[in-house]
């Protein structure tokens, strides 16, 4: 079935992975891809073209004119030097974008919102808790907005990866727990079509969040997670 | 902290990803997907860029077969996008997970050599960002000195930002192919001289069997076509490769290849075939990629990781070479885990630092075993440099300045074309 599929920070490696499996899928899906940049993006509708892309839109805003049937918010920072620009790239600017799109959901009835969050989220932890803090923030917020639209038949998506090799994590030191762009892109879509509400990416991060969340504080302080 | 395929150190200044909206200050390098064994993907006195976020498609021509893509691009996305389409690499080495731009920076070559040389004769333009003159395109007609001095240049004239490739058309995804066993150089050189209008040909060798003290070269000579429509059902179709290959979770023992199991394997390996001769129809994964099955596969040697030696020698007496090698290695009690032999045809290569020369290539990997495996390759390095040869620089981790310098006398040349703010520690090493 050809679907509409709307993708803000299209730029970003996940966005990318996600929009080239989308392509893959079904190459008259119509994807809309917004970001700030907009070179970034006609290269990326060159390549998604290329790969057989048929009906590919770009924009530096969202003014949304034709029902979506997916939206995916794919803005983030790791940076959390600037501690206001951390929270409000990751947490504020998403939530008030959102709240300007509830009209249009509720209207067309229909649809799925995919937000990036983060295992970051399940514990505040000394090596990144301004991060982690905003991504917990916006889950709670995904979590309000699913409840809002329980009625209307819109489906929420808190995506919550672990370690992912893109360019945001070009300097970490990478092991065995890190997975590509592709593998999580490959679990979002699955994510969305099975309307889940939230999901950790590779799925192995459930257990061990699960651990780190049931840590005792008295035994997590003397950690250096 | 992250270091190149045959691992000999780490780097411990974290890679940083390429994007030239910042600033670049320090002394630097592009870092594609680090399949080169040595050091020459290696930088310790400055800045590494990461190149494999910049991987878009740019152009395609699927009447011509014409692709433009940034160098970032890996070879088993290209071959994802153009093989349903008809179209494959020109030229590819044992892996599928080298980018566009570390193929150009090593003028890679491949099975096919001996009818097309190297990777260079395919790329038409590319361009190349430099600090100073920001980006320019070369080609054979534009800056042709820096387009001569990129080809094979290790990454030190620029960073290699897109290229254009010239693809060939395939009417099939599979190659017809032949496995014969062979006992000797002599048998080698001739199934060579008959093999001359196979397209891809390669030997694999058993470097640890030896009789009186003598090694006996014996292997399996593996000739291929890409299959034509004519052929039958599976045959036709252009089905790509798909992206499954397991993973070794942790490092191997170091001791788990030593010279027992290596020449265990070697000796199932020389006679899983029957017959002397075996033809099948073969996908082009198994046939030019079978160790991407396993994706790390490097991890079999352990910590301590392991070495590739790659040299070539003239046909000119190198077959009084290639047995005095073969000799050296045999009685050496170093084993070979993998040994490949093929040979380099005519056509020139188009890089002044590129590799491929005609005559006979050996490749062969070696456990790191430290100070007793630099003895043995000091004592190859002279055979190679008495047989007039040179040793590929994308292998390479051990040889001397004087070495490079004498295998490469287009080297001062270079220099001129290299960047000043572009370094690596393969370049340090050969050139104190």
């Amino acid at each position: 079935m050809k679907k509409h599929i709307t993708i803000i920070g299209a730029t970003s490696a996940i966005a990318t992975s996600v929009a080239k499996r989308y392509i893959q899928e079904n190459p008259h899906h119509h994807l809309t891809l917004i970001s700030r940049s907009l070179p970034k993006l006609e290269t990326l509708k060159a390549d998604l073209s290329i790969r057989g892309g048929l009906h590919i839109d770009i924009d530096t805003q969202l003014t949304p004119k034709e029902p979506i049937d997916v939206l995916l918010i794919a803005t983030g920072t790791i940076d959390d030097q600037d501690v206001q620009d951390c929270i409000d790239v990751n947490f504020t600017h998403i939530a008030v974008q959102l709240q300007k799109l509830i009209p249009f959901f509720e209207k067309q009835q229909h649809g799925s919102i995919a937000v990036i969050g983060s295992v970051a989220g399940d514990r505040g932890r000394q090596s990144n808790y301004v991060y982690g803090s905003a991504k917990a923030g916006l889950e709670r917020y995904l979590e309000g907005l699913r409840h809002h639209f329980a009625p209307h038949k819109v489906h929420v998506l808190c995506i919550k990866p672990g370690f992912v090799d893109t360019p945001m994590t070009a300097s970490f030191k990478k092991g065995l727990l890190w997975a590509t762009p592709d593998t999580i892109a490959k679990g979002i879509l699955k994510a969305i079509q099975k309307k889940k509400s939230t999901v950790y990416l590779p799925g192995f991060w459930k257990g061990i969040m699960f651990i780190i969340k049931n840590i005792p504080e008295a035994i997590f302080h003397k950690t250096k997670l | 902290m992250w270091s190149s395929w045959g691992r000999p150190y780490n780097i411990e200044t974290p890679l940083k990803s390429f994007d030239l909206t910042r600033p670049i200050t320090s002394q630097f390098l592009a870092i594609g997907n680090r399949r080169s064994y040595g050091d020459s993907c290696l930088i310790t006195h400055g800045q590494g860029y990461d190149m494999l976020h910049h991987n878009h498609f740019l152009e395609f021509n699927p009447q011509t077969g014409l692709l433009k893509a940034q160098a970032g691009i890996l070879f088993s996305e290209i071959l994802t996008l153009c093989v349903p389409k008809g179209w494959f690499l020109p030229v590819t080495p044992g892996t599928k997970w080298v980018t566009l731009g570390g193929a150009i920076a090593n003028d890679i070559h491949g099975k096919n050599h001996h009818q097309v040389g190297t990777i260079g004769n395919f790329i038409p333009r590319f361009g190349l960002w430099r600090p100073d003159t920001g980006e320019i395109t070369c080609s054979p007609t534009q800056e042709t000195d820096l387009f001569r001095a990129t080809i094979g240049g290790l990454g030190l004239t620029g960073i290699i930002t897109w290229a254009e490739i010239q693809l060939i058309p395939i009417q099939s995804a599979h190659l017809n192919v032949e496995w014969l066993q062979f006992s000797g150089i002599d048998a080698f050189l001739e199934l060579t001289k008959d093999s001359q209008n196979y397209p891809y040909t390669v030997a694999w060798l058993d470097c640890s069997h030896k009789t009186k003290g003598n090694a006996t070269a014996r292997g399996v000579f593996i000739r291929g076509t890409h299959a034509v429509e004519t052929q039958n059902i599976a045959s036709l179709r252009l089905i790509p490769h798909t992206e499954k290959s397991k993973t070794i979770p942790l490092d191997m023992p170091s001791q788990l290849l030593n010279p027992l199991t290596v020449s265990l394997f070697n000796t199932l390996y020389y006679h899983k075939q029957i017959t002397a001769k075996k033809q099948l129809l073969q996908h082009y994964d198994p046939f030019f990629y079978p160790l991407d099955h396993l994706n790390n596969w490097n991890k079999l040697y352990g910590k301590n990781g392991f070495y590739q030696y790659q040299c070539v020698i003239p046909f000119k007496d190198g077959k009084k070479h290639l047995q005095e090698m073969l000799n050296l290695i045999a009685n050496s009690g170093f084993a070979s885990s993998l040994s490949v032999l093929k040979t380099f045809g005519s056509i020139p290569s188009p890089g002044l630092l590129s590799f491929p020369q005609e005559g006979i290539t050996l490749c062969l990997d070696f456990a790191n075993r430290g100070d007793k495996t630099h003895t043995l390759f000091i004592q190859l390095d002279a055979i190679v440099l008495a047989a007039k040869g040179r040793l590929y620089p994308a292998k390479d981790a051990t040889m001397s300045p004087e070495t490079f310098k004498t295998c490469y006398p287009n080297w001062k040349e270079f220099s001129r074309y290299k960047h000043p703010q572009i370094t690596s520690d393969f370049w340090e090493r050969v050139t104190q």
